[in-house]
């Protein structure tokens, strides 16, 4: 054998691979399953605290800011094993997938949050002033002038973090989660053979390069000139 | 005032601070119906403040106003209600970017006068219309020029029907060919009965539209008059100074 096919053999073994395939697919669901759960969840509790803290109301923006540069600070895989193995002992025992759910939304929580809010006050005090004039409330301000115009700017650097952090659901292996890599790696050292960790690298790029593609295609489709 | 005019602005005492800063310092002004008063006066003077109070952009710090008979100060005035019968047009047009000229206009007679989608468009062409953009509907305030851009903004204010319009410094940002178009639009404006407030430094439009021409200096209105009594013989100081200065420029 030559170098090349003993690597093949190595990386790219078929039958390896052909035994594996279900396990990597199963893991595949449930990446899928986290990342949706995470990227709604994790999404919409951020819009929620940056149009709370527009509201500028002093105590409640300070708990926000001390939460998000709580979840910005800590790495994911700390929150992740904190809750996991601590929250037990608090009488709540989440399971491995739900800790890894919770851990990532917050992190996109918190993240996201500091995104819609930087876009928020990106918008000129002009825009507010003007719709403020015509009668509009400061709920229908933010909706309908404010908010449309913050989220274009929100969006690549949005998509950005987004992938990140649902590229953390690997961190799930940790707690006991089958998403892809937790599959690929017990299908490692069954079988002696590293061949199904590259089906699951293929499996992330099935997964991930067809989202990072659409976000590329948001981003021009948004560029708008003022 | 003429007796038999009603007064649409009475704005009396109104005194605006900005931490230490005493912008206002008792200002009077009444407005009656179908005038168009003037305000010039230095960089700072307060001018911009006192429009911004009248229709509670900015919070007074004392004094009481009344627009059309309605108390803006009082706590249990609906603001959002009282504010769609005085239209603001800014210096910086202020539209919203991601809308159609036409949606510029109708938002807020769909959510704040609570005209249906036809009704609204119907009255935001007629508004375009009246400032010569009938044709510029669907354009995105990226695709007008300045002036095209102002006047849209007034077909904005005009879109709700005010009783009374301000404007503060409506032509500075424009280039000078410009200029002509919105005062064209204020002209017609006038003609059509509207009540206005101007802050501006076009004298000349003063001098031929303007039916009282007020100086403000430091936070205080220092006099008041027709615009040939202004310009051509003011008795303050302060006024002459500075209707001077404006001159030889
Ligand atoms: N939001 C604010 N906070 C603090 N100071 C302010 C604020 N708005 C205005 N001022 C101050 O109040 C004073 C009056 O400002 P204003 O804008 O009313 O003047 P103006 O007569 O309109 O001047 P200009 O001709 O330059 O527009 C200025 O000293 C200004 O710096
Ligand atoms: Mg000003």
């Amino acid at each position: 054998m030559t170098n090349f096919e003993r690597f093949l053999d190595t990386f790219f073994n078929g039958k390896v691979m052909l035994k594996y395939l279900p396990d990597i697919l199963s893991g595949m669901v449930v990446t899928i399953e986290l990342a949706v759960l995470i990227v709604l969840s994790g999404l919409a509790a951020g819009l929620s605290l940056a149009l709370i803290r527009s509201l500028a109301i002093r105590p409640i923006n300070w708990l926000i800011i001390f939460v998000v540069d709580l979840f910005r600070s800590l790495p994911p895989l700390v929150i992740i094993v904190l809750m996991y193995f601590g929250l037990p002992y608090a009488e709540v025992s989440p399971s491995g997938f739900v800790s890894t759910w919770l851990s990532l939304a917050l992190v996109l929580m918190a993240f996201s949050e500091e995104i819609f809010w930087a876009g928020i006050t990106s918008v000129h005090k002009g825009q507010w002033e003007a719709a403020r004039s015509t009668g509009l409330s400061f709920g229908q301000t933010l909706m309908n002038v404010v908010l449309p115009q913050a989220l274009r700017i929100t969006i690549p650097p949005l998509t950005n973090r987004t992938i990140a952090i649902t590229k953390g659901t690997a961190l799930g292996t940790v707690v006991a989660v089958t998403e892809i890599l937790g599959e690929a790696s017990s299908a490692v050292s069954n079988s002696y053979n590293p061949s199904p960790l590259m089906l699951g690298a293929a499996a992330y790029l099935v997964l991930f390069l067809p989202v990072v593609v659409l976000a590329r295609r948001l981003e021009t489709k948004f560029a708008w000139k003022r | 005032m003429a007796p038999d005019t009603q007064a649409i602005v009475d704005a009396r005492a109104i005194h605006k601070h900005f931490g230490a800063l005493h912008v206002l310092k008792g200002v009077d002004l009444k407005v009656a119906e179908r005038e168009l008063v003037f305000v010039i006066g230095p960089s700072g003077s307060g001018k911009s403040t006192l429009l911004r109070c009248l229709n509670r952009l900015e919070e007074p710090s004392s004094g009481s106003i009344l627009v059309d008979g309605i108390d803006m100060l009082d706590a249990r005035t609906d603001i959002n209600h009282a504010r769609q019968r005085i239209g603001m047009v800014f210096q910086s047009f202020n539209l919203y970017p991601h809308m159609t000229a036409l949606g510029n206009v109708t938002l807020a007679l769909r959510k704040v006068a609570g005209k249906s989608r036809a009704e609204a468009d119907r009255l935001g062409q007629a508004a375009l219309e009246r400032v010569g953009l009938a044709d510029r509907a669907g354009h995105t305030p990226g695709q007008l020029s300045g002036g095209q851009q102002q006047r849209v903004a007034i077909a904005r204010s005009i879109a709700l029907e005010p009783r009374v319009m301000l404007f503060d410094e409506p032509t500075s940002a424009l280039d000078p060919e410009l200029v002509g178009s919105v005062l064209e639009v204020m002209r017609s404006l006038r003609e059509s009965g509207m009540t206005m407030i101007v802050v501006s430094h076009e004298m000349g439009f003063a001098r031929n539209a303007a039916d009282r021409v007020v100086f403000m200096d430091d936070g205080l209105i220092v006099e008041q008059g027709p615009p040939a009594a202004i310009f051509e013989s003011p008795t303050h100081e302060r006024t002459r100074a500075f209707i001077g200065q404006i001159q030889r420029h």
